[in-house]
């Protein structure tokens, strides 16, 4: 399908107005993650790999179930593994499916200054477009995941397309086709949410998981990755989750006040020295000159 | 032509019939090393700054271009400050009278420099803007640095991202400010300013006007005398 129908609602580093904002009655497309029934089989990371063609890497082995210490630019799915004590003494293997969380305010497409290289859909797809990106690695910077990362080769930076390209004929993202247990899910936000909502109530009223709940955070305006953890007060146990993530501030004072400040003052600066030279004209010497040559 | 032009001077300070060369060569070479990398570093700096200059940088080759060199510019320049700093660190300390100017410095706006103290080889501003562009170059290539490995910087040290976007652009700012006045004072206000740090030679009028303290050192020195 063309963007023409998969319509673009913000553009990083862009100039004037973005021509799909409001356009298009669509509704917001979420992946849910239940990390309660993920056995961690990585069925979902080898059908990232699969259905995006992506070259392969090494893997790194380090004594626990997970593929390598974080994703890759050729690697944007990975489950992340750790291993649990509880509070009564019993172990817990926390698995995590990490990956781009498609936040609706995006802090890698805040930071990006290259006209095109970050968009986000009308259906909340967060997407790179590597023919637009300069390399500048800002997105690195402005993302509060650790999701963007670079390939060292082109200097284009590469992540989770939340399968754009079959989300837009229809159908559900790699990932979701590929899971054996049924702990993930693709929908409408709304969908997603309320499956979400009624899974966590489950394990809070039958499963003795009382601080169960989904994770959805408003700090990035919510996400259109979700997740149903068993103890939603500490999401950093599954793999470092941030428990309330925001664009760094300084992305945002940069992007925000320093920005208009800034463009103020050069403006200002260069206002300020025509106003000078038409006030008092120039610094000239001819005048001492003549007045020296009259007295020698 | 006289005598005295026979002998061609190459260091700073030296008579030259009329004339007196303010730069030597090395320190004119220098300092268009400096404002050329320092005119590339703004104009693809810009680009990345707002959304609405990012065409500046399809005047340098591109986003991809521009985001390539700024960085290998940014190393020259910085080489182009420490040789600067070389020649120029001794002129550029404070003075006494130094600080009669800048009480007076609405008098130097108001082209009203006859009431202005005497100063060396430079004034006050001038001093001001070298070491403006001294420390601003300091932090511009340390977080410059951080900027160019963002993803060598551990996620634990991801402090040091978010202070260098910050760093980097307050002191591009800062410099920029100083940048407008220094061109516009060089090539547009001051008459024979620009030509000084082309030929590098001023009159005796320009020196006497401007840099009085400068002129009565050089002029009591006979012709080819080093300092």
């Amino acid at each position: 399908m063309s963007q023409e129908i998969l319509r673009i609602q913000k553009i990083s580093g862009h100039a004037g107005t973005v021509p799909g904002e409001d356009t298009q009655r669509e509704y917001k497309v979420c992946k849910l993650i239940d990390t309660t029934t993920c056995i961690g089989c990585k069925a979902c990371e080898v059908a990232c790999m699969e259905w995006n063609d992506l070259p392969f890497g090494e893997t790194i082995f380090d004594n626990t179930y997970q593929t390598m210490p974080e994703t890759r630019w050729n690697y944007w799915n990975l489950i992340l593994f750790n291993e649990h004590e509880r509070e009564d003494g019993t172990l817990m293997w926390l698995m995590r499916k990490n990956q781009c969380m498609h936040c609706a305010e995006p802090g890698c497409l805040a930071a990006c200054p290259a006209d095109g290289a970050i968009v986000q859909y009308t259906n909340g797809i967060v997407d790179f477009q590597q023919a637009n990106c300069i390399g500048c690695g800002y997105c690195i910077t402005g993302c509060p995941f650790d999701i963007p990362k670079m390939n060292p080769k082109t200097n284009r930076v590469f992540k989770c397309t939340l399968c754009t390209d079959r989300v837009s004929e229809g159908l559900e993202p790699a990932c979701i086709k590929s899971c054996p247990t049924g702990c993930l899910h693709f929908g409408s936000k709304d969908d997603m949410l309320d499956l979400a909502g009624k899974r966590a109530k489950q394990l809070r009223d039958h499963s003795n998981f009382p601080h169960a709940g989904v994770y959805d955070p408003p700090g990035v305006g919510g996400t259109g990755v979700i997740y149903v953890l068993h103890d939603a007060t500490q999401p950093e146990l599954y793999g470092g989750l941030p428990k309330d993530p925001h664009i760094p501030w300084t992305v945002k004072l940069w992007k925000g006040p320093l920005k208009w400040l800034g463009n103020v003052a050069m403006l200002g600066g260069l206002l300020g020295v025509v106003v000078h030279l038409m006030r008092y004209g120039r610094k000239r010497v001819e005048e001492d000159q003549a007045e020296e040559r009259s007295r020698t | 032509m006289n005598g005295e032009r026979a002998v061609s001077p190459t260091y700073a300070g030296s008579l030259d019939g009329d004339r007196i060369l303010r730069y030597t060569l090395a320190e004119r070479i220098n300092h268009w090393v400096s404002a050329i990398s320092y005119m590339y570093l703004l104009l693809t700096g810009l680009g990345f700054w707002s959304p609405y200059l990012f065409w500046l940088t399809v005047l340098v080759g591109g986003g991809p271009t521009a985001r390539f060199w700024h960085p290998w510019m940014g190393l020259l320049f910085g080489a182009s400050v420490v040789v600067m700093h070389k020649h120029w660190r001794e002129d550029m300390r404070t003075a006494e009278t130094d600080r009669v100017w800048l009480k007076k410095i609405g008098s130097y706006i108001q082209n009203e420099d006859e009431s202005l103290p005497a100063v060396g080889k430079f004034n006050f501003g001038q001093k001001l803007w070298y070491w403006l562009i001294f420390y601003g170059a300091i932090l511009l290539l340390l977080s410059g640095t951080v900027l160019w490995f963002t993803e060598s910087i551990p996620w634990s040290l991801r402090f040091l991202r978010y202070a260098a976007i910050l760093v980097h652009a307050g002191a591009a700012l800062a410099t920029i400010g100083g940048f407008i006045i220094h061109v516009y004072m060089s090539t547009v206000l001051e008459e024979g300013s620009f030509a000084s740090m082309v030929e590098g030679y001023v009159s005796k009028l320009w020196a006497r006007k401007h840099h009085r303290l400068w002129y009565e050192e050089i002029s009591h020195k006979k012709p080819g005398n080093k300092k």
